[in-house]
């Protein structure tokens, strides 16, 4: 596979580590152990399209978060997973979108 | 019925060979069963045989979306071995070992199963410390297990790299009982056996959803029309989460990965056992099928998939790590290879297990082990759909486990279902 | 002599004469040549047996779907069993071997299982060698296993270390070009004349594909395009397989550099393993002949027509003198014309009706070329053992029944049952469709941008290739997701499909899969017994499981699967072709990571200054540390004593440089390890560090390690050498994808900085005499957990801590890697004249033993803080990753195994870790696993006998006045033991703060 690093350019997959389903909203550090339960150990894990995190650990280090089909590993996008890094490689300022 | 035997070939032999019948019929589904178990894996298959042995249980149909032991029954690198340590892990381990035994005569059908030791080398002090651990507590619970002294391996196996290994093997752990087996054979053998006992094994069948009545499933639908049960039981590794997401039921504990199996081409016997090495990162097993092919395999491709198709850094990797703990490899040529989907779970063990509906059974989640594993998951998730509930053998292999803390994870990897590989 | 080097023709160099020798004698070639073609130059047909049967087999093809010709080539260290000698290339001095024979090539002992052939048909063994029902178990089959392992399996390999190199390359394309014939020269002429930046790569050691296998006329053409591919710039490898497509146009491909030369230089690797990323894939693998079968089929001089066409006209080698040609489509035509020209007697026989394909013209032509003419006709059996000798033919009736016909003496069966497209690389990417008209299976649809062209695409004659292949560059370069391929045509000649000439009542063996012994009878005893599907089919016969991969016999299998359940070929299905397209060296694909290459080894910056000091390594995960410094002649146990003594006693130094360490920068790094720690870090003052556990989420312990405040916004944090990479990652991923709101950086600095543990009641004596200001490091300046960033003399920067892990008064010093050599010397300096040491892993175990600290042996990932004794380091006023889950029933049980310290009873015995402890007198029973284990032992100078850490139900407290058994079946059986507090060694740590 090829991942289109938004940082670095596209790259093979072996300069990256995937992380896990990038969906997963994990709760806040005092919620109660049932929503870590689901948070931690439950997966939609779907067959498709999903959103995912990789980190491009042999290149940039950034978390991505990568739309790629599952069973065809096609891509369709990959984004800085921290909304403000990527807006600002996008060159945007806070406040200036 | 024939019975299988060196008369029956010889008999048959006389006659051209024109008189086998079937291994197993080609029944048309009926509308109705006692029990339907989803998937002619080896795991489904199995537990169809076990209800109908074990339980004397009758109407029980196998459906399969494609063709039986397709999955990772037929794509496996076909260790068998018991050299679990958790308690839970350690018992059923050390059961499906045991039917594997008796396995051909079980089922009247040669699987092959040869003991030809199971060597773990090892490297450092502190990896033998850990090896020994997990190998008194076999001895220990009724297990078979060695220590092997470096001089000891050197005789037993005297090609591996010794010399200028980038790490230095000093011994190895070994179970003598643990070895190989022909894993299409398996799947045949138990589909051949359930059909005798009047299972119907339904090829290219495939479900595609559940109808329900409050907290019970009534039927399924199929590719071949609505087939109703008493009860359901789900072994379809590889389709475990689209199919729980089909009966409404969430998400589950699981995530399916990509593992890729390798085999060069057939050659006189260069190794006589299987050979298991995991050090500095690295996770490498081998050994050597009765045709001749080195069979072997690492590490997940580590992402995702449900695609059955690798990619060459995983192949790289092997390839590493064959040439390494056997040097005399490099000149061996790589014949083909394949993928399989793993259900990864979240601390490495699998699910054999009730679920939120009163007559649907939970069979999934085995990570690497499902060849191994199948002879007494099979017979377990048999006695769970005979009996309603589990026997205490299974009873941690539940949906609930994580929210009670248990932990029978045998890597220790934390819950990350790729790192139980 | 019926096989016969030609006077003249041939592609080969006549001038340069090769001599090489095949199973011990001497035979010559010509630089040109494969081994094949050479062996039958020199009239060798018998070149080895086959798989199951032992029967004789012979060259059968003139390329890589070669199922006959394997042999063993070279010796030593550099055997290569199951090479195809179709597809080695011929240098001076090599040799080549008979393989799957005993004691000799012409008197085989396994052929005895040729004679027992009819009870040997597929999957025989899964109905016996399972011995009686009532003896059970697995020794009667693994008794037989022995003998059948013997038997299978083809050559033998080696079992020296290669003593070959091999490379890793990577390249990127626009276009990869697959197959050097006319399509595939045209499409990258094309393709690169439109401003592609184009590779072509073609397997064999010479451009052309299938032009080299036609008369000199083709020269010419193949002169023309070669010049315009190199003129158009195009990136060309030669003895280089595309093995397989993967993922987003990456391609593997195996160059083999120097498998052709006699003697390489020894900087030249042997294969090259290619990774490409190509923006668009071009598959111009032309196509392979296949046979249809019948009796005896795979007697030595049966071969394919395009075989010896090939021969003919590339090699100047005439296979035979009385040839019969058998076909059911016109490309053998040519074939037989062309070697009646060349002096053969031949006989075609075509399956059709005259009339099904050019009438009278045919017989006309046929006539005038010297050749017997016989429609209607097949061979319905070979004759002959080691070589065929005449051909049984057979005459078509109606419903495709053939009646035995007569006789024919032959020395060479040609036979051309139809062509296969080559698309086992696409259909690695997409199931292919049976095409009725041409008989073959082409290419399916598949949505990556992969063009088949040419023979591949179902395209036969060369100019509508060359046309077709064009069409693809074009195509390729002008509309980069245009994905359809050139229309194929039929090529003229209708093919009649034929797979089987059988007779009834006929009992020969006819063979689709030669390597294997796969026969059309397996095929249909694979039908009786419900095997049907075509991976039952594959699985249960092992058809295509051989190293030709199925290339030629698939299709056939299929055919007769489709005959026997009355079903069409497209409705049986097609078998995967899995990668590798031809088998590939496990050493080409490792390339250079081997040796220390093999994960490469991580050495500290004081690596040659430990050495330098007497240092034994040992291995740290991917490191090598000091494992000890042996003195005079002392062995392991003497030293690590002895270090351990002198650290207590004096002072010791240890190069702990592996720790991963991580900067930590930001003004809400102090909220940050606050969630990340177990413990309290909200308020750590500057100047301070401190130690802490990181729980996983799901509340198990991920790491523990210091922390230093360095400033207000400056943090440096030490993990373990073992996590110090996934914590890294981890922190990056917390910040980044969870709490985006933190404004920290993480940066690893483990590289930038070297570590030195100086521990010891007079390692303030030591620092003080290295530091550039004794003050600086003085009770006051510098307390116990106390930081400063300081100067040694000279000006050398450097970080201390004053941490301990020893127990003893103890600091941690970093300083630029760079300076890590000088820091040691100084340090060195001052501490040997005080009575120091150096002290290497095995002693820093003892100490930390003694102290009960844990480490990677009790922190193995299945463990609570509470299990490692250190609950009170968990925050119960705030919340942390891992609080939520920590907090679950079963990891809250009291009954938990938890740390301990374990003595023997009598203190003169020893224990080993590993060893599982349990209650004495209580028995073994099998339910039990112990009641704990031993997770580390040592010999304590301090204590003066072996003392262990472990895990123990309950704890200490919960085994007061019990007795306890270390249990170690494996090694050295029961040791009595006594269960104490993990501290036992100055359990309230007053020697550390001293």
């Amino acid at each position: 596979m090829r991942i289109n690093c938004p940082f670095c350019g596209l790259r093979d997959h072996a300069e990256f580590a995937y992380g896990g389903d990038g969906s997963v909203r994990y709760p806040p550090l005092d919620a109660p152990a049932a929503d870590w339960h689901d948070a931690v150990f439950l997966r939609a894990n779907p067959r498709g399209m999903q959103t995912e995190t990789w980190q491009h650990l042999h290149g940039c280090r950034m978390w991505l978060l990568v739309e790629r089909d599952t069973a065809t590993h096609e891509i369709r996008s990959v984004r800085a997973a921290h909304d403000g890094i990527g807006a600002a490689l996008r060159g945007e300022r806070d406040g200036a979108r | 019925m024939t019975r299988y035997s060196a008369w029956s070939v010889f008999k048959n032999g006389l006659q051209g060979q024109r008189n086998w019948r079937r291994a197993w019929r080609d029944p048309e589904p009926k509308r109705e069963y006692d029990t339907v178990i989803i998937g002619a894996g080896l795991h489904g298959l199995a537990t169809a045989y076990y209800l109908a042995k074990n339980h004397a249980a009758r109407n029980i149909a196998v459906l399969e979306k494609g063709w039986l032991g397709g999955g990772n029954a037929g794509r496996n690198t076909t260790i068998v071995r018991s050299n679990y340590m958790m308690p839970g892990n350690r018992g059923f381990y050390e059961h499906s070992l045991r039917l594997w035994e008796n396995l051909s005569h079980e089922l009247n059908y040669n699987v092959m199963f040869s003991q030809r030791a199971h060597i773990t080398l090892l490297h450092t002090p502190a990896a033998r410390d850990a090896a020994a651990r997990r190998y008194n507590t076999m001895l220990l619970t009724g297990s078979d297990a060695e220590l092997w002294s470096l001089k000891k391996l050197k005789r037993k196996i005297p090609h591996l790299n010794y010399d200028s290994a980038r790490f230095p093997i000093i011994g190895a752990a070994v179970q003598r009982r643990a070895g190989n087996a022909r894993h299409d054979a398996a799947a045949w053998g138990y589909a051949r056996a359930a059909d005798q006992l009047g299972v119907d094994i339904i090829q290219n069948c495939e479900v595609t959803g559940f109808a329900r009545e409050a907290n019970r499933v009534t039927a399924v639908d199929t590719s071949r029309g609505r087939i109703q049960a008493r009860r359901f039981g789900l072994a379809v590794a590889g389709s475990t989460s689209q199919l729980w997401a089909a009966a409404e039921l969430g998400k589950l504990p699981v995530e399916t990965h990509l593992l890729q199996a390798f085999v060069t081409e057939p050659l006189k016997p260069l190794l006589d056992h299987v050979v298991v090495f995991g050090v500095g990162g690295a996770h490498f097993y081998i050994s050597q099928s009765d045709k001749g092919g080195m069979v072997f395999g690492g590490d997940l491709d580590w992402y995702k998939s449900y695609s059955q198709r690798g990619n060459l850094p995983a192949v790289a990797d092997a390839a590493e790590c064959a040439t390494s703990i056997l040097p005399c490899l490099a000149r061996v040529r790589l014949l083909r290879h394949w993928g399989g989907l793993m259900d990864m779970s979240m601390d490495g063990s699998p699910f054999i297990c009730k679920t939120p509906l009163e007559n649907l059974y939970l069979n999934a989640g085995w990570n690497y082990g499902g060849f191994k594993a199948s002879p007494a998951s099979g017979w377990y998730f048999a006695d769970l759909i005979a009996n309603a509930r589990a026997h205490p053998a299974v009873e941690n292999f539940d949906l609930g486990r994580f929210a009670r803390g248990v932990n029978i994870d045998e890597r220790g990897a934390g819950p990350d279902p790729k790192l139980h590989g | 002599m019926s096989a016969t080097r030609l006077a003249r023709g041939g592609r080969i160099a006549r001038g340069e004469e090769l001599r090489f020798h095949w199973n011990g004698r001497e035979l010559r070639g010509f630089r040109g040549d494969t081994l094949a073609s050479a062996l039958l130059a020199n009239d060798v047909f018998l070149l080895g047996r086959s798989f199951k049967y032992h029967r004789p087999r012979g060259v059968m093809s003139a390329g890589v779907e070669e199922s006959g010709a394997l042999v063993t080539v070279g010796e030593g260290a550099r055997r290569d069993p199951n090479v195809k000698a179709t597809a080695q290339e011929l240098h001076a001095g090599l040799r080549a071997s008979s393989q799957n024979v005993w004691p000799g090539l012409r008197f085989d002992i396994g052929a005895l299982s040729g004679m027992c052939a009819r009870f040997l048909p597929a999957g025989f063994y899964y109905k016996t060698f399972m011995g009686p029902r009532r003896v059970g178990g697995t020794r009667v089959w693994m008794q037989f296993e022995k003998l059948i392992r013997r038997a299978a399996g083809m050559g033998a390999a080696s079992r020296l270390p290669d003593p070959d190199n091999y490379e890793h390359a990577h390249a990127h394309c626009d276009a990869l070009v697959v197959g050097g014939g006319p399509a595939g020269l045209a499409a990258a002429a094309a393709a690169a004349r439109a401003g592609m930046d184009v590779l072509l790569v073609e397997q064999d050691f010479a451009l052309g594909g299938d032009l080299l296998h036609q008369p000199p006329a083709a020269d010419e053409k193949l002169r023309a395009l070669t010049a315009e591919v190199e003129a158009a710039g195009v990136r060309v490898l030669t003895r280089t397989t595309a093995f397989g497509i993967y993922d987003h146009g990456v391609v593997g491909l195996l160059e083999r550099a120097t498998d052709h030369i006699a003697r390489p230089g020894a900087h030249q690797p042997r294969q090259r393993f290619w990774t490409v990323r190509a923006k668009r894939i071009i598959l111009a693998t032309g196509a392979l002949e296949r046979q249809f079968v019948f009796g005896d089929n795979d007697r030595p001089g049966v071969m394919s027509a395009s075989a010896a066409r090939a021969y003919l006209h590339r090699y100047g080698v005439r296979c035979g003198a009385r040839i019969v040609v058998a076909t059911n489509n016109d490309s053998a035509h040519q074939t037989a014309a062309e070697l009646a020209q060349a002096g053969a007697e031949v006989t075609l026989l075509d399956a059709r009706e005259e009339a099904h394909s050019a009438g009278g013209e045919l017989s006309a032509r046929m006539r005038d070329a010297g050749v017997r003419l016989c429609a209607a006709h097949a061979p319905l059996r070979a004759i002959g053992r080691a070589r065929v000798r005449a051909v049984q033919t057979a005459t078509a009736a109606p419903g495709n029944e053939w009646i035995p016909g007569e006789r024919m003496r032959c020395d060479l069966l040609l036979v051309s049952g139809g062509w296969s497209p080559a698309i086992h690389l696409h259909s690695q990417r997409a199931r292919p469709v049976w095409d009725d008209a041409l008989a073959c299976f082409l290419a399916g649809q598949c949505d990556e941008p992969i063009t088949v062209a040419g023979a591949a695409a179902g395209v036969w004659n060369s100019e509508d290739c060359e046309r077709s292949g064009a069409a693809a560059g074009r195509a390729a370069a002008n509309a980069p997701g245009n994905n359809a391929a050139p229309a194929h045509n039929d090529g003229g000649g209708a093919i009649l499909p034929l797979y089987e000439i059988r007779a009834r009542a006929k009992k020969t063996k006819a063979f689709i899969d030669p390597q294997h012994d796969v026969t059309a009878d397996d095929i249909r005893l694979a039908h009786r017994e419900g095997f049907v599907s075509s991976e039952h089919l594959k699985r249960y016969t092992t058809l295509g499981m051989a190293t030709d991969g199925g290339k030629v016999g698939n299709v056939i299998g299929l055919a007769l699967m489709a005959e026997a359940l009355s079903k069409k070929i497209a409705e049986v299905g097609a078998t995967a072709f899995r990668p590798p397209y031809t088998p590939v060296a496990l050493g080409a694909l490792r390339g250079r990571s081997v040796g220390e290459h093999f994960r490469p080894l991580r050495r500290t910056p004081m690596h040659r200054w430990n050495l330098e000091h007497g240092a034994t390594m040992t291995m740290a995960g991917l490191w090598h540390r000091p494992w000890y410094f042996a003195r005079g002649g002392e062995n392991i146990e003497q030293a690590y004593q002895r270090e351990a003594a002198t650290v207590r006693a004096a002072v010791g130094l240890c190069d702990v440089t592996s720790l991963g360490k991580i900067a930590l920068q930001g003004p809400d790094t102090a909220e940050f390890l606050n969630r990340v720690y177990t413990n309290p870090f909200a308020k750590l003052p500057a100047g301070k560090a401190r130690y802490g556990i990181m729980l996983r989420d799901d509340g198990l312990v991920l790491d523990d390690g210091t922390t230093w405040r360095l400033s207000d916004n400056e943090y440096f944090m030490t993990t373990t050498t073992a996590h110090a990479a996934t914590v890294m990652a981890w922190l990056e991923e917390l910040l980044q994808t969870r709490w985006p709101e933190l404004k920290v950086h993480a940066t690893s600095v483990s590289e930038q900085w070297a570590g030195c543990a100086l521990a010891g009641p007079k390692s303030r004596e030591v620092l003080a005499t290295c530091a550039a200001r004794a003050d600086a490091v003085s009770n006051d300046a510098l307390p116990f957990m106390g930081v400063v960033e300081t100067e040694l003399r000279g000006g050398l920067r450097c970080r201390i801590a004053r941490i301990s892990f020893s127990g003893e008064l103890a600091f941690e010093i970093y300083a630029p890697s760079d300076y890590a050599c000088a820091m040691m010397d100084m340090l060195w300096g001052a501490a040997a004249p005080l009575g120091g040491c150096l002290y290497g892993l095995e002693a820093l175990g003892a100490l930390r033993i003694e102290k009960g600290h844990v480490t990677g042996a009790e922190l193995d990932g299945r463990v609570s803080i509470d299990d490692a004794g250190l609950g009170r380091m968990a925050s119960t006023r705030k919340a942390y990753i891992g609080s939520a889950l920590r907090m679950r029933p079963e990891l809250l049980r009291e009954d938990r195994p938890q740390l301990v310290g374990i003595m023997p009873k009598n203190r003169r015995k020893t224990f080993n870790a590993g060893a599982l402890l349990c209650e004495a007198g209580r028995g073994r029973d099998v339910s039990k696993h112990g009641d704990g284990w031993i997770t580390a032992v040592t010999a304590s100078p301090a204590l003066g006998h072996w003392i262990g850490l472990g895990f123990i139900a309950g704890g200490a407290d919960a085994w007061r006045g019990r007795r306890v058994v270390a249990a170690d079946p494996l090694r050295r059986g029961d040791v009595a033991g006594e269960i104490t507090s993990p501290h036992m060694f100055d359990p309230d740590g007053k020697r550390m703060h001293g």
